[in-house]
């Protein structure tokens, strides 16, 4: 396996080599297809955003790369190499983890159980409580993450707390590549700051790729090196934040909208919102 | 019952070590009680509590040494044990059906290897017990890997398992084999087996349930299927691992059954300890829902059920409204627990 010391990262961009590759990926569920012939790359340290419409694919994409699912053809190359996930504990014992567009977390729980939910600390055949919820205190106020308590059930959370301690659990083992689906749908906009913050401290310290699938462009742009556009599961678009702005990407959006409907009218179809 | 010492020593804002500030007996004791309150066993410990004084004043001979062994280990260490099964399968958002015909047909099959193929007491017993793993096994396949519903599944399979009870035995009883007489006796025939393993499987169903990743997992499943999924838990897993657990004490408990009466009935068993050992764990605090419940609360549960059964009977009050007691007891725990958890909730907020 590659280093990923911010030196061996930084040697590694310099090489262009990337962390990360995804060929020809597509995924059918039964009759559905949600993706169709998916490229794309993601380079040493590098913050990529991905954009699209609700139902384009992008939590689909993600969960292939997390290893949650299988994709039905086309191949991973994580530094150079094709791998095969089998499980979420082979990708993340390969450095991936991911936040899920709804969160994995279990309400009934404690937010410690949460933070170690399938990693928890045992001292023998016991879970070492004590332990967890030391290390989890310790993690989230070093990420400046405010909640009443470690003990309360995240039920009792709010949303943006909710989602703070679903990031907080995808970086706690120090991912080489995280994925973030949707990190700032529940956020404030002070919560959503806290985030980007988080995802602009990682990118500085230069020894995490981030996949980060967002609606907001403004934030989007702010943060991400790279933006991919994903439409009927293929990426239809791939610029650099520098040489794209908000406009641009509306525009993008608000086309395929366009030519949908003209699509529906001409079929005689009567237009609809899309959900 | 744990929780409540992690609230104390857990309090946000003091840091960890530091003692909290002594306050007055008063707000101590209204603490307690708040923290009491909190307690999903709460409720199910007062009723069990308020019973046995009830019978015990009613009755002179409730607290006496033979009505004690009828209390605890005939009425109910069997509901318990049971229960213990349940309370796992209900967090995990499933049931089983069929775990009271386990129980009937385990001794059958004792039988039938020790009379027919001349099996070895032990090795009939643990072929009995296996025999239970296996029935769970077929349940969690029919019902995660196929798919149905478990209500559905083990409908079906207790019905099975009912049948060939009858089919072989013609419906009719036959004795314990000789060669078992010494297991039974530790089994359950001495006069505290069965409450002491009741008690012993319970305690261990609870460290299971709140001190290991199984119980933890279990939680998981039951609370957030697709999020613990999603983390990487193997959801198929900690539910075959549940049915499998339920089928086995269901085969146990059989067994015992058979031993303490010293007869091995085709009617033992069935429905009727089933729908009790549910009863235990909703009356104990175990959501029907999944993601909730307490082995310890379904314990309490078991009491109160086996309370109710003995103690009408050691005052002379026929066995025949029970049941509508039992009814009432579901639907009173029920709306309790309902109203607790708000209170729980306004408490907390
Ligand atoms: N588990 C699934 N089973 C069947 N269809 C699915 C499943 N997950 C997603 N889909 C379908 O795949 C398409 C892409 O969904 P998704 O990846 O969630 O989109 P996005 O995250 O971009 O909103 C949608 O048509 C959705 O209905
Ligand atoms: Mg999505």
């Amino acid at each position: 396996m590659t280093t990923t010391t911010p030196e061996g990262a930084a040697a590694a961009a310099a090489a262009g080599g990337d962390i990360l590759r995804v060929e020809h990926i597509s995924k059918r569920y039964g009759a559905v297809t949600a993706l169709t012939d998916v490229n794309m790359h993601l380079g040493y340290g590098e913050v990529l955003g991905l954009l699209g419409d609700n139902g384009a694919g992008k939590s689909t994409l993600l969960k292939i790369l997390c290893g949650f699912q299988p994709a039905t053809s086309g191949r991973i190359l994580l530094e150079g190499q094709e791998v095969v996930f089998k499980s979420v504990d082979d990708a993340r014992a390969r450095g991936i983890d991911a936040v899920y567009q709804d969160l994995a977390l279990v309400n009934q729980l404690s937010v410690f159980h949460n933070m170690f939910l399938n990693r928890e600390q045992n001292s023998g055949p016991l879970l070492n409580n004590r332990a967890m919820r030391k290390l989890a205190r310790e993690h989230l106020e070093e990420m400046g993450i405010k909640i009443p308590s470690v003990n309360v059930e995240v039920a009792k959370l709010s949303g943006g707390q909710r989602q703070a301690i679903a990031v907080a659990r995808s970086v706690y083992s120090n991912p080489k590549i995280l994925l973030l689906d949707e990190p700032l749908a529940a956020m404030g906009v002070k919560e959503g700051a806290i985030i980007l913050d988080l995802v602009r401290q990682l990118k500085e310290q230069g020894n995490v790729s981030i996949i980060i699938i967002a609606h907001n462009y403004g934030q989007v742009l702010e943060v991400c090196d790279r933006v991919n556009l994903i439409q009927h599961g293929e990426i239809t678009y791939d610029k650099r934040s520098a040489e794209t702005s908000v406009t641009e990407l509306t525009e993008m959006v608000v086309a395929e909208y366009r030519q949908a409907l003209e699509e529906r009218q001409r079929l005689g179809q009567h237009p609809h919102i899309p959900s | 019952m744990s929780e409540a010492v992690e609230h104390r020593t857990d309090r946000p804002g003091r840091p960890p070590g530091e003692t909290p500030p002594r306050r007055g007996s008063l707000s101590f004791l209204r603490s307690a009680g708040a923290l009491f309150l909190r307690q999903r066993e709460a409720t199910v410990l007062v009723v069990a509590v308020a019973l046995i004084i009830y019978f015990a004043l009613a009755s002179s001979n409730f607290l006496g040494k033979s009505n004690l062994i009828t209390w605890l280990s005939e009425d109910t260490a069997y509901i318990a044990v049971l229960a213990v099964g349940e309370v796992l399968l209900l967090i995990c958002g499933e049931i089983d059906l069929s775990v009271g015909f386990i129980y009937t047909f385990s001794p059958f099959l004792t039988y039938y290897l020790i009379s027919y193929y001349h099996f070895p007491g032990i090795l009939a017993i643990i072929v009995s017990l296996i025999m239970g793993i296996a029935v769970g096994w077929i349940n969690a396949f029919l019902t995660v890997t196929v798919g149905l519903p478990s209500f559905i599944t083990t409908l079906g399979t207790g019905f099975v398992l009912l049948g060939l009870v009858d089919t072989t035995s013609h419906a009719e009883p036959v004795p314990v084999p000789p060669g078992v007489q010494s297991i039974g006796h530790w089994m359950s025939s001495y006069a505290w087996s069965e409450i002491s393993w009741a008690v012993a499987l319970v305690l261990l169903g609870h460290i299971v349930l709140t001190r290991t990743r199984w119980g933890l997992h279990t939680v998981a499943v039951g609370g957030n299927l697709l999020g613990a999924q999603e983390a990487g838990i193997k959801v198929k897993r900690i539910k075959y691992g549940n049915f499998m657990i339920t089928g086995l004490l269901g085969a146990f408990v059989g067994l015992q059954v058979a031993f303490q009466t010293n007869t091995i009935d085709p009617t033992a068993g069935g429905y009727q300890p089933m729908f009790y050992a549910v009863t235990a764990a909703v009356i104990g605090g175990t959501a029907m829902l999944g993601g909730v419940g307490t082995i310890l609360g379904a314990f309490l549960g078991a009491i109160v059920l086996g309370t109710l059964t003995d103690g009408f009977s050691i005052i002379g009050i026929s066995a025949n409204p029970l049941d509508i007691i039992f009814g009432g007891a579901i639907l009173i725990a029920m709306i309790a627990n309902v109203q607790l958890a708000k209170l729980r909730e306004a408490g907390r907020s």
